[in-house]
């Protein structure tokens, strides 16, 4: 079965001038987000994973810009859209939630009627009773308990994950065709964490929205996800289905986020091993692999010439100079993995 | 509510009633008196004085008695003008300041808040640098070289205005801007930085992911909150404007309540310096008052209780 993407992210490149020079933020990312799918981004802090997201919504700001690539919803070229065509498709075709719910809310207008903008910007010729009946149904959708009273409510006056809720509400009340999640559960507690990935779901399903999950957490992807992009350094270094990923990673910085994740099974003598070191000054990237600096697996080329992005498999791909065919076999952990399973 | 105000006026009057204690001490606290002149005066003259006058009472008992005039809001008789009292010279004084403040602060209003906002949205463009100058110039120079500076363009060079008096409508232009710079200045800066602040906020990044218009995103999302420190620095600004401007009112030949208070000092005119004073904190202590109200209504989450 061939899969029809709703998002098609081509050779994204996107930069923020600063007075220290031009922040590579993004340098040439692809990928699908297919319908009714979850593609997760996953990587650490300056990875390029929301500047990434916002790119797709332009909303970057005075000073970030999209330099090079194509986004296309549904066939649809983004990146040549005017400002006005552009908030056509934000909140009614793609909507984001983002990961402070306790500052993404405005402080001094009551949660109904904040979600209420959202259909008013986009139905305006939705009646003002219609629309807060909608906006009672959007409350109950996401579980907010006393829908009635809590429209009324100001953002103060709830905890986290009800405001994540609210959010969850705003971003669905147009069933937007994709919905991207920045991080959205990173501020909360676990438990909440939980009931908010579970909400989720349960509204995908219901709804038949892709969803674009931002998250540095691999437990969440497992969770949510079909699909893995692992960016580093403003490049996806490997992408694959979620099994595939995590039954055989692909790629060392992808080995290494995995052995960095605690494991209810592990012994309790065995310490988690971070990976050392910090990510590259994207004013100056590094001409070869931007992980090579902190890779235990690095070899000369690394630092010297970018590593080709080959094919792992029928869907998977990876970006690493070890599965070059003249790369050497021993302890090479991606060809030992690879001849081992084969 | 009620609590809270009935709380808050208990405040206010110990607050008024240390200010009056404060300005009772520290003015009997210097030499000298009312009475005391260059010309040498009788003894006899001079014990008839401070008699009339009760300054022979002990300072405690002169305390009682002011305060026993104040709660009758009786500021007394003025100790240098024969027959006038402090009251007098509020009424008069307060009608000329009050018309000049008030005219000031609608300016000081109208000029600040949209300087600010435009600073901020043209944040590094001309317009924010223009401002920014004026806002500088403004809160440098002091209001009687500003004074001087448009008198001397305005009044002597183009002739276009009185150079003093406000008997004709034009006769408030000068004193107006002399007097209402360093606030627009103030509140320019204040408006703009407040502004640049609330539009780096997640907020204001959901509100333009929802698709609305930027215009709707600033008018609606960030104005209100971006008014608030604004509105925490109106009170003193209010009080400070309507109450007049002894330098302003000086240089343009306006009988306001300033010059009262000035020759009250020079004087020594004890009830004169203890109204003016009185009044003036009263003044500024309601309207600090008033604008705590006013945050209720804007920000959702400050209750009074």
């Amino acid at each position: 079965m061939v899969m029809e993407p709703i998002l098609e992210v081509r050779d994204l490149h996107t930069s923020f001038l600063t007075s220290n020079g031009e922040v590579q933020a993004v340098r040439g990312v692809s990928f699908d987000v297919e319908k009714g799918k979850t593609l997760g981004i996953v990587g650490e802090s300056g990875s390029g994973k929301s500047v990434t997201s916002l790119s797709i919504l332009q909303l970057l700001g005075v000073t970030g810009k999209v330099t090079a690539g194509s986004i296309r919803l549904g066939g649809e070229e983004l990146t040549t859209k005017s400002r006005k065509e552009m908030r056509a498709i934000r909140g009614e075709r793609i909507a984001m939630i983002f990961q402070d719910p306790m500052t993404s809310l405005n402080p001094l207008i009551p949660l109904g009627d904040q979600v209420g903008e959202m259909l008013w910007e986009h139905h305006r010729k939705m009646s003002k009773e219609e629309r807060r009946e909608k906006v009672l149904e959007l409350f109950r959708m996401v579980r907010i308990p006393e829908p009635e009273k809590r429209m009324k409510s100001y953002p103060h006056e709830f905890s986290g994950g009800m405001r994540q809720r609210v959010m969850i509400a705003m971003a669905l009340a147009c069933r937007p065709d994709l919905l991207i999640a920045d991080e959205p559960t990173t501020a909360l507690d676990v438990s909440i964490q939980d009931q908010i990935l579970k909400l989720m779901r349960s509204l995908q399903k219901e709804m038949g929205m892709s969803i674009m999950f931002i998250t540095h957490d691999l437990g969440v992807v497992a969770e949510l996800c079909d699909r893995v992009a692992v960016m580093y350094g403003g490049l996806i270094m490997e992408e694959a289905d979620i099994i595939d990923i995590f039954q055989r990673p692909m790629h060392p910085y992808t080995l290494g986020l995995m052995a960095s994740i605690p494991d209810m099974n592990q012994d309790k003598g065995k310490l988690l091993q971070p990976i050392p070191g910090s990510p590259p000054d994207m004013i100056h990237p590094p001409k070869g692999c931007p992980f090579a600096p902190r890779c235990p697996y690095a070899m000369r080329i690394c630092t010297e010439e970018m590593p080709p992005c080959v094919a792992t498999g029928e869907t998977r791909r990876s970006m690493c100079w070890l599965l070059d065919p003249e790369a050497p076999a021993e302890g090479n952990p991606l060809k030992q993995r690879k001849e081992g399973i084969a | 509510m009620t609590r809270f105000l009935v709380k808050r006026i208990g405040m206010m009057i110990v607050t008024l009633f240390l200010i009056a204690l404060l300005t009772f001490v520290l003015m009997h606290a210097v030499p000298g008196g009312p009475f005391t002149s260059d010309k040498q005066v009788s003894k006899a003259v001079m014990d008839a004085l401070n008699e009339k006058y009760k300054l022979n009472d002990p300072l405690w008992k002169q305390f009682l008695d002011y305060m026993r005039g104040l709660v009758r809001f009786d500021l007394g008789p003025s100790f240098k003008y024969q027959g006038k009292t402090v009251n007098d010279f509020i009424s008069n004084g307060l009608p000329y300041s009050a018309k000049l403040g008030a005219i000031t602060l609608v300016f000081v209003l109208c000029a600040s808040i949209p300087m600010g906002i435009i600073s901020a949205l043209r944040n590094g463009k001309w317009q924010d640098m223009l401002v920014m100058a004026l806002a500088t110039v403004g809160v440098t120079i002091p209001s009687f070289v500003i004074a001087t500076g448009l008198i001397y363009f305005f009044s002597f060079k183009l002739g276009w205005t009185p150079v003093y008096g406000v008997d004709k409508w034009q006769g408030y232009i000068l004193p107006v801007i002399a007097m209402g710079g360093y606030s627009v200045s103030f509140l320019a800066r204040l408006m703009r930085s407040s502004l640049l602040d609330v539009m780096g906020q997640d907020y204001i990044r959901t509100a333009r992911a929802k698709g609305i218009s930027e215009t709707r995103v600033i008018l609606k999302h960030a104005l209100r909150n971006a008014l608030i420190p604004v509105i925490t620095v109106l009170g003193p600004t209010v009080a400070n404007l309507l109450t007049g401007s002894f330098v302003i009112e000086k240089i343009f030949a306006i009988p306001g309540m300033g010059g009262y208070f000035v020759n009250s000092v020079t004087q020594r005119d004890y009830t004169t310096i203890m109204g003016m004073t009185v009044f003036y904190a009263a003044f500024l202590i309601a309207m600090v008052f008033i604008v705590d109200l006013f945050y209720c209504l804007i920000d959702p989450r400050i209750k009074y209780d």
